[in-house]
């Protein structure tokens, strides 16, 4: 879905191959092929710390890129993604342990269960549309976060739960480096899957539905089957994230999974982008990064008269809050299109440097 | 049967259910009349009780002068809120405007916590007497405060849509805005009035609430309790609002009588309307009193 404003003069588009091409042109495939060569050599290179930021990065982007299909290709709002994302976790750890299905078949499972659930919450939605589909998604998430704290033999109650290292053909996978490896593989199948589906018929469906959903509707598409799929999809990589996320800290619990970091995948795409799948990664980057930077500014800054003044190393997790609040916002204010579209006009800019059109 | 403590939790869910009615009643004003979902509304009683607290202990002000310029202050901050934020969103997809009040949400809680420390405080006491008799039922004072605030809020907002020109202002606007513009009617000053009347309802409504439990971040949880009182009454209906907030009272009472008595699941109070707003929605999508979307082409 490129902007057409961000197109060279010139450059037009013959047959419908060209159009829905991922990649326009030879040159950004071959970068994004060196790209992803390069990233399977990054556990050589860099640090835990940093590794450990790339694997969460990976595996939040997953959720968010699930939300971005319900957001901004279809056009639904949820708060209820961390909900599911910690649905997700909680069934991978349970059937792992309880029916000795290895991880490798409990991720996809717990995908696939969280889907399910998500089908169920999507009921309500096929009926309903903007407002009362956030305020359903809302109480699913409270009813979700309600059951695990319920449900002892299924999370734990308020013991965390425990989940088993990731392991393939009997050679376990432990610590960053090797889990890097399996986040990499993850991400990159839900990119390609979701990139995709949204050339295909479905996916022009979903975007129909989200630009004009009663002509949509006119036009012979099914409204309530392809909500109701769009909540599924966005519940199903909830899942998938939520279980690499289990077996990644190989504890859950439910701990900083309530309605604030639903409100953080919301804007981890709404600072990427809406309806950008690049977008998605780009804003979860940020999202993660963003509280690593505060960290580190605030160390900087630790006690000099900045810090003093106003306490900052004491309250740093409110500031982090205020910060995702306050960039949200401006987001929406500033840059409705998201880091996704600045990234866009950059590259036009210097395609097209000195002459603008 | 426990008798006197299921009449205890009855009063108990008149009075909490009233106080919900008045925060949805806020709550659908502001959707009338701007169409945004507001999700900064528990947030809006929070910095209202906050202010009120801070005059009350801080600055010594006595509560007839305190709870006023609270009152005063909210009404500002509504308008700012309003034209610094909400304004320049107008004309925006419906769903970045909700994210607004998201983010807007996330700012508030975290600079309150930031500002005032995550302890609940006690609010300075109010009355000199504890507890009324009324029908042989100890009823504590700061109830029957709360109960006459709400009603009489209730009414007056009443009141100010039947019969004051702003009211009717507001309603022209909420039915059509580009009429009421025609009409000469000016729609931004009705918006922001939207937000400065909501914002002041809900401050009353978080100072009674902090009257009577002290004031802490846990204030906010009414502006997600409004949500289940809201859609049972319809978005878009002020009476509806208010019925809706007395039955999720009733109804969250109820279910802890049935929780302690019989079912002993714990914390069912907390969860029950959540349940019903999803079998709300699914059996009747536009509340009781909403009016159904007709949408033409």
């Amino acid at each position: 879905m490129v902007a057409r404003s961000t197109i060279p003069a010139g450059d037009f588009r013959t047959s419908y191959a060209a159009d829905t091409t991922i990649f326009p042109t030879r040159t950004s495939r071959n970068f994004a092929i060196a790209g992803v060569i390069l990233l399977c050599f990054a556990p050589q290179v860099f640090s835990e710390f940093w590794l450990s930021i790339a694997i969460q990065i990976g595996i939040f982007s997953i959720a968010a890129l699930g939300l971005n299909i319900l957001v901004g290709f279809t056009g639904q709002i949820s708060i209820g993604q961390a909900g599911f994302f910690l649905l997700g976790a909680f069934t991978s750890a349970y059937i792992n342990n309880a029916y000795a299905i290895p991880v490798f078949f409990a991720i996809p499972l717990a995908g696939v269960v969280t889907a399910l659930v998500g089908l169920v919450f999507g009921i309500p939605a096929a009926r309903l549309k903007g407002l009362y589909l956030v305020i359903a998604t809302l109480a699913a998430q409270y009813i979700l976060l309600d059951f695990f704290s319920r449900a002892e033999w299924f999370s734990g109650g308020s013991v965390p739960a425990s989940a088993n290292p990731f392991s393939i053909l009997g050679y376990t996978l432990r610590g960053d480096r090797q889990y890097f490896y399996v986040v990499l593989a993850y991400v990159l199948v839900s990119y390609i899957l979701v990139t995709n589906l949204m050339r295909t018929r479905d996916g022009r469906a979903l975007i129909a539905i989200r630009d004009h959903y009663l002509s949509a509707e006119i036009m012979g598409i099914n409204l309530t089957k392809y909500r109701t799929l769009s909540f599924g999809l966005a519940a199903f990589f909830a899942g998938i994230a939520g279980a690499l996320y289990a077996h990644y800290q190989l504890v859950v619990s439910q701990e900083g999974f309530g309605i604030e970091r639903s409100i953080l995948f919301l804007a981890m795409i709404i600072i990427g982008g809406t309806g950008s799948i690049m977008g998605t990664l780009m804003g979860t980057a940020f999202v993660v990064l963003l509280p690593e930077s505060m960290e580190w500014l605030s160390h900087h800054l630790k006690g000099g008269a900045i810090d003093k003044a106003l306490a900052l190393n004491n309250n740093i997790t409110f500031l982090r809050e205020i910060a995702i609040g306050l960039i949200i916002i401006a987001f929406l204010m500033f840059e409705p299109d998201g880091l996704a579209h600045r990234w866009r006009q950059i590259k036009t800019y210097w395609k097209l440097y000195p002459f603008s059109h | 049967m426990n008798t006197a403590f299921l009449i205890q939790l009855l009063v108990n869910g008149l009075v909490v259910g009233t106080l919900y009615g008045v925060v949805a009643m806020s709550f659908v004003l502001i959707y009338k009349a701007t169409q945004v979902v507001n999700f900064a509304q528990g947030e809006l009683l929070l910095i209202g009780a906050w202010v009120c607290w801070t005059l009350l202990t801080k600055f010594q002000v006595p509560f007839w002068a305190g709870m006023p310029l609270s009152l005063i202050f909210m009404f500002a901050f509504g308008i700012a809120i309003q034209v610094v934020i909400l304004r320049p969103m107008i004309g925006e997809p419906i769903i970045s405007v909700i994210m607004v009040t998201i983010g807007l949400s996330t700012v508030f809680q975290a600079a309150l916590k930031w500002i005032y420390g995550v302890n609940p405080q006690p609010f300075p006491p109010v009355f000199s007497s504890k507890a009324v008799d009324i029908f042989g039922l100890q009823i504590q004072t700061v109830y029957v405060m709360s109960l006459v605030v709400s009603v009489l809020m209730m009414l007056g907002m009443a009141w100010f849509f039947k019969a004051s020109k702003y009211g009717l202002a507001m309603r022209a606007t909420a039915f059509n805005q580009q009429v009421a513009q025609s009409l000469g009617i000016s729609v931004k000053s009705v918006f922001a009035m939207a937000w400065a009347i909501s914002a002041t309802v809900s401050a009353v409504a978080g100072v009674v609430v902090a009257v009577v439990n002290g004031v802490s971040s846990g204030l906010s949880a009414y502006g997600i309790k409004v949500f289940p009182a809201a859609i049972l009454g319809g978005l878009d209906s002020v009476g509806g609002a208010v019925l809706g907030g007395i039955i999720i009272g009733l109804l969250e009472n109820i279910a802890q009588y049935v929780d302690s008595q019989y079912l002993h699941w714990g914390n069912l109070y907390e969860i029950a309307p959540f349940y019903v707003l999803i079998i709300i929605l699914m059996i009747k999508p536009y509340g009781l009193f909403g009016t159904r979307d007709i949408e033409r082409i």
